[in-house]
């Protein structure tokens, strides 16, 4: 790779382009290949964009109905109230149980998933590493339209008799596969699990996809460890999927079977579910838990780690220093994902599970808090002796790392297995998930978005209204998840329509009230959002190609950039983070910029 | 974001910030006010500052662990204060790191260009052992707990069976034979009775759907599995009628799942069996009324 030596790549074949100009012919087949069902890993970027976004707010209100119950129970629910009209105006429980069900399923299926592989991953990966589009445009193009089916078989749950799936996100049997346990267990969970079956065969054909592109289609000068963090996140994070999937996807249809043609994979023997005996027996609930978890552990990583590549690479642009301990990040997110695998039973503790089996997982989980640690330090250490510039997109990156502080620290908590009796299903877990989850991951793709909404159409987002909204987001959510905390340490339980009736729990309401408010707040802020994100689009400030001087290789393409992505070929002679290198008259070297004498002086003097 | 940079050539040559000689330090993005960079990394100090405060202000308002009446308890507390203490040391000291390189390196606050560093082997050595041998100790340490709790069974028959069914707690006695199973045993539903300072060992089962036999004074959460007979073990230390909660989702009726444990001496414990066994006498109640689950 370093015998490149051609500066000045020639203007590569415009004919790509060309295709793109024709849309003027007002074919509706032209149409239909350029927007709909388009090949181009920008399109469908952006598709999984928009369309995640929406579900993003479909599930923020389910959350919002939720807390309502929380705080108010029995109490008449506003405006929607009537839309679900059992008891008057008020939540029936077997309402709720769906909702915090299908808040966290459309979440985190429909949500972060694809939105951090889906958009961002199909957006980014190909920019840079200075390809023209993925591996197999054709592969891509069905990883969008496979979630289709999951978004009908989602959507169309609730309108089925019993309404949606009711049995929590972890859908554990036998309350998930009996369909007398419960209204929900009926026909939603049937499409809840076909849904889940779509968002994998989406996922599986996206990480393909991705680990092929990013093997084989680097530009020249592109090594693997010239990748940005965001590449090597995504790729690591495909890799993830890959392995995993296949677990949940047939764990899946074995739930599919027992609950269809009685297949008893996850029913004990002389079950009596309502009266009646249920299930063929011969089978095990806690087998489900343990297929469950080998995916969801790893993929609560699938979820947060492109988010931490993402913030990577905005802290080095906006502190305009290199990324501290390149080498050590990347192992870092090796080093969890390898973990990642062994470490599913701390979901498990008090499931029933063998005890000396916990102690196993839950020395693997103490380990696994020590690569997030040295990711945590790291970034520390690249905001150190910076510049730093207090964009919107450096607000929501800097957040990040303060948040998942403290989902990170809450997790030990929880690894401890005897701490873990006492705060498990409760309040202390819904804290943590959401600090890395929604303080976490949540807060990156906003960094992302406002970061590489430049590239994305053309335009930079305001922002002004973007510090609003990161200052509002950012109350609002330390409001609605800081105080999940204590209410944890109290022993309030998950999952409960109302806890207010046991004496342990009973003054807590107050504490739950507030945090609604705040919750509601939240989901208001989002206005400033949707409307900055609209406006910016058409209206905002013409980008340019590098609007915030930074050196990968997505800067150098046109933004938007057009069908093919690179006017030039690129060729990389360097990492990603060259900023601020002494001797140098500039203050950061792009990647594709000829070698610069005072580089390999000061690369030698840096490495302390 | 106004500053010019649309060189159409910025992927072959890259784009000059202007760097002008005896000019201070550019790196050609907007140069933002002082003031906004102080009050950023203000709302970042907020994090530490509230959530210290929060952790400190909830006990005095009795938003913290309810009172524990269990001997292993104890232990359990001790290790979460341990934790907390642990981290919130951890909590600060990288809270108020990263609002003092806010507040410091502001590019509005200096015209020096920014350091160049790739990174630190020493640093990034000692950030490795320090955490990995903290957690290689809080793994260790806490073992011993966990088997008292989870691990080490009393050697005795069950004082009780428990089984959970959509929505109620099912208790069985052993009665006078002291053997679960047999003629005399005594059927109550979601009242637990236990002595206090005797080892007490449950034995639990679900017959329908998963539950979880939360304990929160006791410190006991176990979930019930159907198809399995887990034990559960714990010594009361003061009498006092206390919570029992089902912690894992079973349905609709979950949340209304709720059952009272009552601690009481030795003799106020035999009073309430000969009691229980009296009326169950009178009525003729027996296992026939009150579905089990499948014999053992
Ligand atoms: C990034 C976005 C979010 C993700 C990925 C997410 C994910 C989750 C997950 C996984 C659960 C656990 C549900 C279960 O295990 O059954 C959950 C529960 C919950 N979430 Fe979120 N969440 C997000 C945003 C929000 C927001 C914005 C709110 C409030 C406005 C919220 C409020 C809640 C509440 C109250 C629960 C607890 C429900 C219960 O178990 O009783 N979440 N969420
Ligand atoms: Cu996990
Ligand atoms: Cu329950």
């Amino acid at each position: 790779m370093s015998t490149v030596t051609q500066p000045h790549a020639p203007p590569k074949d415009t004919a790509h382009h060309d295709h793109v100009a024709t849309r003027g012919s007002t074919s509706l087949s032209t149409f239909l290949s350029t927007y709909v069902f388009s090949k181009d890993h920008k399109v469908i970027g952006l598709q999984f964009l928009f369309s995640t976004l929406v579900w993003f707010l479909i599930g923020g209100l389910l959350a919002l109905a939720v807390r309502w119950q929380v705080a108010w129970p029995w109490s008449d629910v506003p405006v929607l109230g009537k839309l679900f009209a059992q008891h008057g105006g008020q939540m029936a429980p077997e309402f709720y149980t769906m909702l915090f069900t299908m808040h966290a399923s459309v979440m985190i299926f429909l949500v972060i998933i694809p939105i951090l592989a889906g958009a961002f991953g199909n957006f980014l990966i190909p920019l840079m590493i200075g390809a023209d589009d993925m591996a197999f445009p054709t592969l891509n193009m069905l990883s969008y339209w496979f979630m289709w089916p999951a978004f009908f078989f989602f959507g169309a749950s609730f309108f089925v008799e019993g309404g949606a799936a009711a049995g929590g996100w972890t859908s554990y049997p036998p309350l998930s596969t009996s369909t007398v346990s419960a209204p929900g267990s009926g026909m939603g969970q049937t499409l809840w699990l076909l849904g889940l079956t779509m968002v994998g065969v989406s996922s599986m054909l996206g990480s393909v996809n991705y680990m092929t592109t990013i093997i084989l289609m680097r530009a020249p000068g592109m090594t693997m460890f010239r990748l940005p963090m965001t590449i090597w996140a995504m790729f690591i994070t495909a890799i993830l999927q890959a392995f995993a999937l296949p677990v949940l996807t047939a764990a899946g249809f074995m739930q599919l079977t027992d609950r269809l043609i009685g297949t008893g994979f996850f029913s004990p023997e002389g079950n009596i579910i309502n009266n009646a005996m249920s299930g063929a027996g011969g089978g095990q609930p806690i087998l489900w838990q343990h297929l469950f978890w080998f995916y969801s552990h790893p993929a609560v990583y699938i979820m947060i780690l492109p988010a931490m590549g993402m913030v990577s690479d905005i802290l080095t642009t906006f502190a305009r220093k290199p990324l501290f301990g390149y080498r050590p990040m990347v192992y870092s997110i090796a080093g969890i994902a390898g973990l990642g695998f062994i470490v599913w039973g701390h979901h498990m503790f008090i499931s029933g599970m063998n005890p000396a089996l916990g102690i196993t997982f839950m020395v693997a989980t103490m380990m696994i808090a020590l690569p997030s640690a040295v990711k945590t330090f790291n970034w520390l250490g690249t905001i150190w002796g910076g510049r730093i510039h207090y964009t919107t997109a450096m607000l929501f990156a800097i957040s990040f790392v303060s948040m998942f502080i403290i989902g990170g620290l809450s997790g030990i908590f929880m690894a401890a297995t005897p701490v873990d009796i006492f705060i498990h299903d409760t309040y202390f877990i819904v804290a943590h998930f959401h600090y890395v989850l929604f303080a976490g991951t949540a807060m990156g793709v906003w960094a992302g978005i406002y970061y590489w909404f430049p590239k994305m159409f053309g335009r930079t987002m305001n922002e002004f209204w973007g510090k609003v909204h990161f200052f509002l987001t950012f109350m609002f959510l330390n409001g609605t998840f800081f105080t999940m905390h204590i209410l944890g340490a109290v022993g309030f339980p998950r999952r409960l329509a109302d806890a207010y009736h046991y004496e342990t729990f009973h003054h807590l309401q107050p504490l739950n009230a507030f945090m609604t408010w705040c919750a509601m707040g939240m989901v208001a802020t989002q206005i400033i959002f949707a409307i900055n994100f609209f406006w910016s689009m058409f209206r905002g400030p013409i980008a340019g190609r590098n609007p915030w001087n930074a050196n990968t290789l997505e800067w150098t393409a046109p933004s938007p950039p057009g069908h093919g992505n690179f006017d030039f070929q690129p060729v990389v002679y360097r990492g990603p983070y060259e900023f601020s290198v002494p001797g140098c008259e500039k203050d950061h070297l792009m990647q594709t910029d000829p070698p610069h004498p005072a580089e390999a002086a000061a690369a030698a003097a840096a490495h302390a | 974001m106004d500053h010019d940079n649309r060189d159409r050539n910025a992927g072959s040559g890259g784009s000059p910030p202007g760097k002008t000689p005896g000019d201070s330090w550019a790196d050609g993005l907007p140069k933002g006010r002082r003031w906004s960079g102080i009050a950023w990394s203000l709302l970042f100090l907020l994090v530490p500052v509230l959530g210290t405060a929060t952790f400190v202000i909830a006990p005095y308002y009795d938003h913290w662990l309810p009172k524990d009446v269990s001997v292993h308890g104890k232990s359990i507390d001790g290790l979460f204060y341990f934790i907390l203490v642990l981290t919130g040391v951890v909590f600060l000291a990288t809270e108020l790191i990263l609002f003092w390189f806010m507040w410091k390196y502001d590019a509005a606050a200096s015209s020096k260009p920014a350091t160049y560093i790739q990174g630190s082997h020493t640093l990034e050595v000692v950030w490795t052992i320090i955490p990995a041998a903290t957690m290689l100790f809080l793994a260790i340490y806490q073992m011993n707990t966990w088997a008292d709790v989870k691990m080490r069974r009393p050697r005795m028959a069950p004082s009780v069976e428990v089984v959970a069914r959509q929505f109620e707690w099912r208790l069985r006695y052993p009665g006078r034979d002291e053997t679960l199973g047999t003629e005399d045993d005594l059927f109550v539903v979601n009242d637990l009775h236990v002595p206090i300072d005797e080892d007490f060992l449950v034995q639990l089962k679900s017959m329908d759907v998963l539950h979880s036999f939360f304990l929160p004074n006791l410190r006991i959460k176990q979930d019930a599995v159907p198809g399995m007979k887990i034990p559960v073990w714990f010594k009361a230390t003061e009498t006092g009628t206390y919570d029992i909660v089902c912690a894992e989702v079973c349905g609709w009726g979950h949340y209304k799942m709720k059952g009272r444990v009552t601690v009481e001496s030795r003799a106020d414990f035999n009073r309430w069996l000969a009691r229980i066994e009296a009326e169950q006498k009178a009525t003729q109640r027996g296992p026939e009324e009150i579905p089990m689950a499948a014999a053992d």
